[in-house]
């Protein structure tokens, strides 16, 4: 078998007696497009601090391109292909949207330690970073501030954030969640404008563009891989609908389930 | 990857960012009332020369608190730092050229700054706030215990400063030699500093200061860039003090005091923080109502600079310039 861009063996993750990640086996393919689901608590969130580095597993490891990176430290993550974005926008909330573009490509491509030359003289970083806002419309706010911005747009700059630093693993931490549909296409396009070679892990809550845009979903219970597979497979899986599509794959989790009821493992 | 299109860096956002460390019209005004002071008042040069030494010590506290949000309470341990190396590499008569002390003198308040930095910068908040407050503390007793070698609570005074240049003397009652001293040392410290807040580095010191979550995310070595941005700020610090002593030819323990930290903090705080020439600003009007203040109401004058206080941190948190500021976007807009 062929070694997948990002691998995890095994990890938990205890937060004093409660297992927020339970044995975790996940494998991200160079190209996926994988979608990470599951009712809230279910660690979702922690399984991607822990992918990042933001928090140390218990046990287990965190493996890219078959490289063992659980030792390795959030900002090390970034530089070797790693970028997320927040569930809550985390922003520079008193700068320019595209000072916000900036800050990341300049440290990306190895500007950012550089003392004496003046930031606005960096063209290839000021020009990368008006592209980037090109490709997600950003260009008439550009100069605005973030605290400016309806939330919708703010999550765009999170996700422009993200592209620019070029990764090769990306992890969408709810992308769409607080954007008016009337934009979230803004969002959708830019994701499937990723370049192929890029391994995208989505998580969301939103079934429609799960669905749409998923080659492979992971469900989560408990901490715990609950079921994985093809979108059809997942849909029709019994056990995912009773936990958490509420009946039908398409129709949205309208109530996030009882977890307590739930088995940990099928 | 499409070509860049000729629009994108004329776009007014890309301008305003290529054009940002631009020297703005207004900004050679202090200097230029800083070399009118000079002619103007010749007997005042004392007091001007100690506003300029505070200028400096302001700039280098806005650097880290300013720009990259460290909170401190403790910057006082820098300047006095440099202040007892000028003092006593002078008075145990090892070292008394002025220009080369003052550069010892950055260098060893660097290497404070350095080694105080790699532990207290860990923490943040009101830890971080607790901790530097320690660390000048603990060098202030360490400088009254090492009465053989500091003077002790009576410091050390007469200090055989050398003339500058070999020419110029440090007369402390016709300080002309000292003000323009500090005068070229502050504008290389603050070209140096306006040239750093400008660069990518700073930017990145502005992003740390605004979210550091987001700055770990995007792979920026958060700890490493504010121990650099801590030791360069204990540096400038540093020089401040080793003015001060060079200066007034004595170090007391009085460099290495709460008031003194205190003091600049509310300078900055009251000139506008962030901003480069808040410093400025601050340095005078604290200097300026504590004159007006002590004449009125000899015995509580500082309750008026307290009450002023209190009104800046309710209605206006970036100080006079922040004022400044606001006023002209209203009329800008009109």
């Amino acid at each position: 078998m062929n070694t997948p861009l990002l691998e995890t063996r095994g990890l938990c993750r205890n937060f004093g007696a409660l297992a927020a990640a339970r044995h975790i086996d996940f494998r991200l393919e160079a190209g996926a497009r994988h979608a990470l689901i599951g009712p809230n608590g279910a660690g979702k969130t922690t399984f991607v601090n822990l992918l990042t580095g933001v928090i140390p597993p218990t046990s287990g490891e965190v493996r890219l391109k078959g490289r063992d990176i659980t030792g390795v430290v959030q900002a090390e993550r970034v530089k070797l292909g790693i970028a997320r974005t927040f569930q809550i926008n985390r922003l520079f909330r008193r700068l320019s949207v595209l000072d916000n573009v900036a800050i990341a490509v300049a440290e990306r491509v190895g500007a950012a330690p550089s003392m004496f030359r003046p930031a606005g003289r960096r063209r290839d970083v000021v020009e990368e970073s008006m592209h980037l806002l090109e490709t997600l419309k950003l260009t008439n706010d550009a100069g605005h501030r973030i605290a400016e911005l309806p939330y919708g747009r703010q999550r765009l700059v999170e996700l422009a954030i993200a592209l620019g630093l070029k990764p090769e693993v990306l992890l969408l931490d709810e992308p769409a969640a607080g954007v008016p549909s009337a934009e979230s296409h803004i969002i959708l396009d830019a994701i499937e404008g990723l370049p192929r070679h890029i391994g995208v892990l989505i998580i969301d809550h939103d079934m429609d563009l799960v669905f749409r845009f998923a080659q492979q979903i992971t469900v989560m219970v408990n901490g715990a891989v609950f079921a994985s597979g093809s979108p059809r497979e997942i849909g029709a899986n019994p056990d995912v609908r009773a936990v958490y599509l509420g009946g039908g794959p398409r129709t949205g989790p309208p109530h996030p389930p009882d977890v307590r009821r739930v088995p940990a493992e099928p | 990857m499409t070509a860049p299109s000729p629009g994108r860096a004329a776009h007014p956002a890309a301008l305003a960012l290529a054009r940002r460390h631009r020297l703005r019209a207004w900004e050679p005004i202090p200097w230029v009332l800083a070399v009118a002071f000079y002619f103007a008042f010749p007997r005042h040069l004392g007091f001007g020369t100690e506003l300029l030494i505070t200028v400096l010590f302001a700039i280098s506290l806005d650097l880290i608190l300013g720009y990259a949000g460290i909170v401190t309470l403790g910057h006082a341990a820098f300047f006095g730092a440099g202040a007892y190396t000028v003092g006593m590499l002078a008075k145990h008569g090892i070292w008394t050229e002025p220009i080369t002390g003052l550069i010892l003198a950055a260098l060893i308040a660097a290497a404070v700054g350095l080694g105080s930095g790699l532990v207290l910068l860990r923490t943040r908040g009101l830890t971080l706030l607790m901790l530097t407050l320690c660390t000048m503390a603990l060098l202030e007793e360490a400088a009254n215990l090492g009465h053989a070698y500091t003077g002790g609570f009576d410091g050390l005074d007469s200090l055989p400063i050398a003339p500058l240049f070999g020419v110029f003397d440090f007369n402390p009652l016709y300080p002309r030699t000292q003000y323009l001293y500090v005068l070229a040392a502050l504008f290389l410290c603050f070209a140096f500093v306006r040239t750093l807040v400008y660069s990518p580095f700073g930017q990145s010191l502005t992003g740390i200061r605004e979210n550091m979550l987001r700055m770990h995310a995007v792979g920026a070595p958060v700890r490493t860039r504010l121990v650099v941005c801590y030791t360069i700020s204990a540096a400038i610090a540093g020089v401040a003090g080793g003015i001060w002593a060079q200066a007034n030819a004595y170090v007391n323990l009085g460099t290495l005091g709460l008031d003194r930290a205190a003091t600049v903090l509310i300078i900055l705080v009251l000139g506008g923080h962030g901003r480069l020439y808040g410093a400025f600003i601050g340095a005078v009007a604290y200097m300026v109502l504590s004159h007006f203040l002590s004449k009125i109401y000899p015995t509580a004058w500082q309750l008026g600079l307290g009450l002023l206080l209190v009104v800046i941190a309710l209605f206006a948190r970036n100080g006079i310039l922040g004022i400044g500021e606001a006023a002209s976007r209203v009329l800008g807009r009109r």
